[in-house]
């Protein structure tokens, strides 16, 4: 029990610690360090934003849209992006047309069908190993195996292409953004109530129905901007081209038709970029390449833009 | 339909089955022909029939330290600071930044390693003869590995309980004591998953360190970052478009194929390790 | 100063039965003579809590004091643990809230312009309603609190002096380097308490700290309690009526009172020994609650 005095003490002790400053020189460069790390990020984002768009803005001053419409040429004063342009939109489309029904196929498996057992596991384990593959691992695949399949069934351009085409790589590209496209659409799926689920099957439909006629409508935006952001994804990929075999150099479709140049030489916009900044002539080092990321980085945007209002417009508060 | 779904669900084992068997049959056939004594030669030099892999694994090792030396203080730091000491408005001006990084497509970095980062920071700064270096291109990897350090280390840090900040706020800690000695070690499950990731992603990266790693068509084992070098990935994408030879210098090609299953295998060991740590984190809360 | 422990809370003559409605004046009873030995610890001077625009607490003044066990009772909402956080500036750590009013803690105003909310809560401590203790070993979570504060003496002993009073140390002597987790939940609850007189504060404030636990697990904190009383001043937060008229020495009745403007303010309705709250309650709401015609 507590005496007079030593209640006395205990007061004066505390009264005493309490009038103490509350300065923390500790605390304060600890904050400080850590909003540094996160101030030097921005700094490294504005500095290359920064370099990239004044390499490229006299490029666009002087010639405006005629470098996005031009060919690849020789000359730094004619060069565009155009037929980079059309073989990244071509792999896009493969990649949209290879992996959307896959991807979603095999997320209605999971999400709708699969039993709760060990393979079921193994498969979504096997997915998630897929997702972290290195691209350029996916491109050696394209080549040992998409490129011969695309010579064999007879869509492998001429002699010297051998199968190194948009639509080798279109698959190539699909395979590698499938784990992604996979995992978003079981995402939206899982996101559906059961209730919607059990309305239906209540009323006597089958699996399948309520499938199509419930859940998917529902889930069909958080689908939808899964696959943009895969199809983003693709779009900036360089590695698995190089491997499978684009043009890095400069070529020209010329006045080929579109089925020779679906299964012809191609190139993309990425693999523009780095040859580009390759070239010895400084006007494409410093001026081209980063027009052409500029470019690269606008359609980026535009995408990832449009997989956020998609999200937004039609994200249902259950 | 059933069935249907089923099938575009097998597509995802069939894909790693054919990974594994085209990487093994050639890096197969490679192993078998080539001319073991080469292997130890120092130097890949592919297309003079200089094999050694541990060059490009040397490459790939310093490079992916010092991409990690960078990204972990730059995504941790980051991440605490956001998580813990972020008022909302600093929050949805500045965790856009790190979005945004994310989105940079690696080619775009390797351009801004080689011509930005080469030229101001290793020559500049660090008085490097030249500007691609293996340095270059690990700090372009750094920085491109950041954001994915700093999303998965915030999301753990998230997900420590409130109550334990109380608890360590009732004791009488203050905020630096508190994040430091009570929330980062709670998080930390999560946190090595996210450093363990970040490596992954560094080893598996290509086009930074093909674009500014500085070896053209082969290079000397070197473990000095300011020397130019190449990875197992910077190797691959080398051979790949040196020329037109590829296809029929049949060793050149195999050999790629070796690389890949290594770098293959790394990347599943490390993932698989990660897992393991995300999964201790669920386990705890 | 005994425990009198009342019964089944039961009015002597009591036969109202409407409840008429009562001024809205806030009343606080005549505090019976201190007791020699305790000196008030804390005076509560017509504190107000805001959260935002929120009024959470209006008018509270009140004095808790040394070696007691005081007990904070009402309804769920009606500011009891707005009112304990208070004591050790908890309420800081939530942007919006703003407390006025007056709290004089061994005379200095708490709430004072060179009031370090640190050294507070080194002297003050807290045990909350889930034990939450940290991901560390049992010896690690009890010696957090004196590491911090910069203790230099025998941690093994500080320890082992903690544990044995909050009558945990038998049970985990053998396993001090073990996880806090691998505890029970009543043992966990016990693990804070020694964790939060480790530092040897003066006071502990206690929130709801045995609703999450088994009755039997309830039942030794309480007795716990007790034994505590002797070294520190004890203020609980208890939505349980028993057990408050158990375990206090002196207990404060709040209730919920809608203004005007429709908000759910927190009001203190009564404070008195606790025998005096319990038999012979000087308030209706205070004998309402009490007798379970509300709350």
């Amino acid at each position: 029990m507590a005496t007079r005095t030593e209640a006395v003490n205990t007061a004066a002790i505390v009264r005493q610690s309490l009038q103490g400053r509350r300065f923390s020189l500790g605390g304060v460069a600890f904050e400080a360090g850590l909003l540094l790390m996160l101030l030097v990020s921005l700094a490294i984002l504005v500095t290359l934003l920064a370099d990239i768009i004044t390499g490229a803005l006299p490029v666009f001053r002087d010639r405006g849209l005629d470098f996005v419409t031009s060919g690849i040429t020789l000359d730094s004063a004619t060069a565009g992006v155009w037929t980079a342009l059309l073989g990244s939109v071509g792999i896009s489309v493969i990649v949209a047309i290879v992996a959307f029904p896959l991807g979603l196929g095999a997320a209605v498996y999971l999400e709708e069908y699969a039993p709760d057992n060990a393979f079921t596991r193994f498969i979504q384990t096997n997915i998630r190993n897929l997702a972290g593959v290195p691209s350029i691992v996916y491109g050696l695949l394209g080549l040992a195996v998409f490129v011969r399949m695309v010579d064999l069934i007879g869509l492998g351009g001429s002699d010297s292409t051998g199968g190194r085409n948009i639509i080798a790589a279109g698959i190539t590209l699909a395979v590698l953004v499938l784990p992604i496209v996979i995992i978003t659409a079981s995402e939206a799926l899982r996101a559906v109530p059961d209730t919607i689920r059990e309305a239906g099957l209540g009323v006597g439909a089958t699996r399948w129905e309520v499938v199509r006629h419930h859940v998917l409508p529902s889930a069909a935006p958080g689908v939808l901007t899964g696959t943009v952001l895969a199809l983003a994804r693709a779009f900036g990929e360089t590695a698995p081209l190089l491997v499978i075999g684009v043009a890095t150099g400069f070529f020209s479709a010329g006045s080929a038709g579109v089925f020779d140049r679906l299964t012809g030489t191609y190139t993309a916009l990425p693999v523009v970029v780095l040859s580009w900044s390759r070239q010895a002539d400084p006007a494409f080092k410093e001026n081209l390449a980063p027009a052409a990321i500029l470019v690269l980085l606008v359609v980026l945007f535009a995408a990832n833009t449009a997989a956020v209002i998609l999200r937004n417009k039609y994200d249902r508060k259950w | 339909m059933k069935r249907v779904f089923l099938a575009a669900a097998g597509v995802s084992i069939a894909i790693s089955v054919a990974i594994v068997a085209s990487l093994a049959g050639n890096a197969i056939s490679f192993f078998t022909e080539v001319d073991k004594a080469s292997l130890l030669d120092v130097g890949w030099f592919p297309r003079r029939s200089r094999f050694d892999l541990l060059t490009p694994i040397a490459g790939t090792l310093v490079m992916a330290g010092i991409a990690m030396l960078v990204a972990a203080p730059l995504g941790l730091g980051a991440a605490v600071y956001l998580s813990e000491y972020a008022k909302p408005r600093v929050r949805r001006l500045l965790k856009p930044v790190l979005e945004i990084l994310a989105g940079i497509p690696s080619v775009v970095l390797g351009f801004f390693a080689l011509l930005w980062i080469g030229p101001n920071i290793v020559v500049e700064l660090l008085n490097s003869p030249k500007p691609a270096t293996i340095l270059t291109a690990a700090i372009g990897v750094g920085i491109l590995v950041t954001p994915l350090v700093a999303s998965v280390s915030e999301d753990a840090l998230r997900a420590v309980p409130q109550s334990l900040r109380e608890a360590s706020y009732g004791l009488g800690a203050k905020k630096s004591t508190t994040v430091r000695s009570v929330v980062v070690p709670a998080a930390i499950s999560g946190i090595m998953a996210s450093l363990i990731l970040g490596l992954s992603r560094a080893i598996g990266e290509t086009m930074v360190t093909f674009m500014a790693a500085g070896a053209v068509g082969g290079a000397l084992r070197t473990w000095d970052p300011l020397d130019s070098g190449t990875t197992l990935t910077a190797a691959i994408a080398s051979v790949a478009t040196g020329s037109d030879q590829v296809a029929g210098d049949a060793l050149a090609f195999d050999g790629v194929f070796a690389l890949g299953i290594t770098l293959f295998f790394i990347t599943l060991v490390l993932n698989w390790a990660s897992d393991r740590f995300v999964r201790r984190v669920r386990e705890r809360y | 100063m005994g425990n009198q422990v009342a019964e089944a809370p039961r009015l002597a003559g009591s036969d109202a039965t409407d409840v008429a409605s009562v001024p809205m004046t806030v009343t606080v009873s005549d505090r019976s003579e201190p007791v020699a030995d305790n000196p008030a610890i804390f005076e509560v001077d017509r504190l107000n809590v805001h959260y935002g625009d929120f009024h959470a607490v209006k008018d509270v003044s009140l004095g808790i004091r040394k070696n007691e066990i005081t007990a904070l009772i009402g309804p769920s909402g009606c500011g009891k643990s707005t009112v304990l956080r208070c004591f050790n500036r908890m309420n800081d750590l939530i942007e919006i809230a703003r407390v006025s009013g007056s709290i004089q803690y061994h005379g200095v105003d708490l709430y004072g312009p060179e009031v370090d909310p640190v050294q507070v809560r080194r002297h003050i401590g807290m045990v909350f309603q889930k034990p939450n203790p940290f991901p560390k070993s049992i010896y690690d979570n009890v010696a957090f609190g004196p590491k911090i504060a910069g203790f230099e003496g025998s941690m093994d002993d500080l320890v082992e002096e903690a544990l044995t009073k909050a009558a945990l140390w038998d049970e985990v002597k053998d396993k001090l380097e073990g996880s806090a987790y691998a505890l029970s939940g009543g043992q966990q609850q016990r693990l804070c308490i020694a964790r939060a007189i480790a530092t040897s504060p003066d006071v502990v404030l206690m929130d709801e700290p045995a609703s999450a636990l088994d009755p039997i697990a309830t039942l030794r904190i309480e007795d716990l309690m007790q034994g505590l009383k002797e070294d520190y001043s004890i203020v609980i937060v208890t939505h349980n009526m028993q057990q408050a008229a158990r375990v206090s020495d002196r207990t404060a009745f709040f209730t919920v009172d809608m203004e005007q403007t429709g908000q759910r303010t927190g009001v203190l309705v009564e404070f008195d020994e606790t025998s005096k709250i319990f038999t012979n309650p000087g308030e209706k709401r205070t004998e309402d609650y009490i007798t379970g015609r509300f709350g």
